[in-house]
């Protein structure tokens, strides 16, 4: 591919100053994007209740975020809609990317249109033409709408990954399957599914994590009773600043650095490439 | 989409198994995202009684409300709004993607990382970060008050442009990991190409790069501008419903209001309006761009 790095002839001193341009500009968008949140992570920390000033180091916060239970069960309910949400759309996603990998049939375009929509569309809308759709049905708002919420933006997320990773695959990986004597079924669960994996990973990842921080759709689908944590938080955070905020988005940093490592190590898997078939 | 370029095509007609396994997918697409927007095109269509019930009917008298000024003026904000903050992330991304794509491997998986970290932080916490920093009783006024007592207590919190902040803050990593990818895809060999025949790097950068970089754009923009012209989370927490955006009036016609019909015809004109740039976008995107 890019054999040589985008590289602009300059004079040999405007090279050199658009060269220390770019890296000091680029570490400064990057103190912008963490100091902020560091910040917070720092005070979580203060003792002292909001204010600015530096009153000692103190776990208390986070001693407090053990005691509220409002806020402990809205997390076990994010936790409860999260992996439902991401075991309907790794089943959802895959089986669709296969399907509308493997076979042709008309109306497979628009398929792809409505499976795209979803991800692109304002998630406002998601949420107000689902409550439209519960209220007409008569669906009482609950567990159940959320996470039909939460699947129908999510589950477009894996069958994209699982697609990429189809259209890499070598088609005579599954030939060869079917001429040794594999149903197609069996070709797929067998030769397939495994080939697959990686992408699956990634995509059941990212719904999880999708799912796990979403506020709009369920702003309009939840219950009180099923009211996740990002909801909890917009309410908190809504009436003013409050340490033991401080102290929760601190842990959500925490949970998104593993996150995020965890996903750069599946990354360095799917970068082996699919297996081909040796002709 | 492009076909796939494999000689022997795979591709054949579902058999009974088949349908069966397209199915779900087919019922989930149907039951969750054609028949919600055809309902919320249809309640557009109705009244609200007395207490708050939609009235389906047909008349077009919701959309009259659209077009009053006031919530003209609303809509036109909310485009501002997503527009200046579309600008500033590719003002302030732009150069680090570049910089990013060019930078050695190991440098390049370092930086990659940093962008992410924030991408996959729950927006809530960054928003909420930047609320303790631009309260009254926050860091940046206790900074002010330390240089300069005179001007302290600055009014920084529920401003718009707290709103834009919030919102550059939130949408930055949105913008830069497409740009970054269209970079890194980018040939190193046509910009020498471009040099040896003559062009200096003024030159270069718009007639080759720019370009060549344009999917990666219209990608990014996509990503900052839908979502930033119907948020009203971050709008809330730091404009403190000061600046209503029309994602604020949405959500309240749904929720406080309770004028669905209403609510329903705002929502038909943002998805007119999603739609229409969406084709935009598409009719702007370059076909059959140079390959290296």
């Amino acid at each position: 591919m890019a054999a040589l790095p985008p590289t602009l002839r300059f004079p040999a001193a405007g090279a050199r100053l658009l060269q220390a341009g770019l890296r000091g500009w680029t570490g400064l968008v990057l103190l912008f994007l963490y100091v902020p949140v560091l910040v917070l992570v720092v005070y979580s920390f203060n003792s002292a209740r909001l204010g600015v000033v530096w009153e000692g180091f103190s776990g208390r916060w986070y001693a407090e975020l053990l005691l509220q239970a409002p806020l402990q069960r809205s997390a076990f309910n994010s936790l409860v809609v999260a992996i439902a949400t991401t075991i309907i759309s790794v089943v959802l996603g895959t089986l669709g990317a296969w399907l509308l990998h493997r076979y042709r049939f008309p109306g497979r375009d628009l398929i792809e249109s409505l499976v795209n929509l979803p991800m692109v569309m304002p998630e406002i809308l998601l949420g107000i033409s689902l409550l439209v759709l519960f209220a007409l049905a008569g669906v009482g708002l609950g567990f159940t709408t959320v996470i039909i919420g939460h699947v129908t933006f999510s589950f477009p997320f894996v069958l994209v990954a699982v697609r990429a990773r189809l259209q890499g695959l070598d088609p005579a990986l599954e030939e060869a399957a079917r001429d040794l004597g594999a149903t197609p079924w069996g070709a797929f669960r067998r030769v397939i599914l495994p080939a697959l994996r990686p992408a699956i990973f990634a995509g059941g990842l990212m719904a999880f994590l999708l799912s796990w921080d979403e506020l709009i759709v369920t702003y309009f689908t939840a219950s009180a009773a099923s009211a996740t944590l990002p909801l909890k938080v917009f309410g908190m955070a809504k009436v003013g600043l409050n340490p033991v905020l401080n102290a929760l988005s601190a842990l959500f940093l925490l949970v998104t650095l593993v996150g995020v490592a965890f996903s750069a190590y599946l990354r360095c898997g799917a970068r082996r490439p699919p297996p081909t078939f040796p002709r | 989409m492009t076909p796939a370029p494999v000689a022997r095509d795979p591709g054949t007609r579902p058999g009974a198994l088949a349908w069966l396994l397209l199915a779900p997918l087919l019922a989930w697409l149907a039951l969750f995202v054609v028949a919600p927007a055809l309902l919320l095109l249809g309640c557009s269509l109705g009244e609200r009684d007395e207490f708050g019930q939609v009235l389906w009917g047909f008349s077009l008298e919701n959309y009259a409300r659209v077009l009053d000024p006031i919530y003209l003026r609303i809509f036109l904000r909310s485009l501002g709004f997503a527009a200046l903050t579309t600008g500033l992330c590719l003002l302030i991304g732009y150069p680090v993607a570049y910089q990013i794509a060019r930078a050695a491997p190991r440098v390049r998986e370092l930086l990659l990382l940093l962008v992410m970290v924030p991408f996959w932080t729950s927006f809530l916490v960054r928003t909420y970060a930047w609320m303790a920093i631009l309260r009254e009783e926050g860091l940046l006024n206790a900074l002010v008050t330390w240089l300069q007592p005179a001007w302290a207590p600055l009014g920084l919190l529920y401003t718009p442009a707290a709103v834009v902040t919030g919102l550059v803050y939130s949408y930055l990593p949105f913008l830069i990991l497409p740009v970054y990818a269209s970079v890194e895809k980018l040939d190193g060999a046509l910009i020498e190409a471009a040099h040896d025949l003559g062009a200096g790097p003024w030159r270069v950068f718009p007639a080759v790069i720019l370009p060549l970089t344009l999917p990666g754009i219209a990608a990014g923009v996509t990503l900052v501008f839908v979502p930033a012209v119907a948020m009203f989370a971050v709008t809330d927490l730091l404009g403190g419903a000061r600046v209503p955006l029309i994602g604020n009036v949405i959500q309240n016609q749904f929720l406080q209001a309770r004028d669905w019909p209403f609510g329903a015809a705002l929502g038909v004109a943002l998805l007119g309006l999603f739609l229409v740039s969406q084709l935009v976008l598409r009719a702007l995107r370059p076909r059959g761009a140079l390959r290296g």
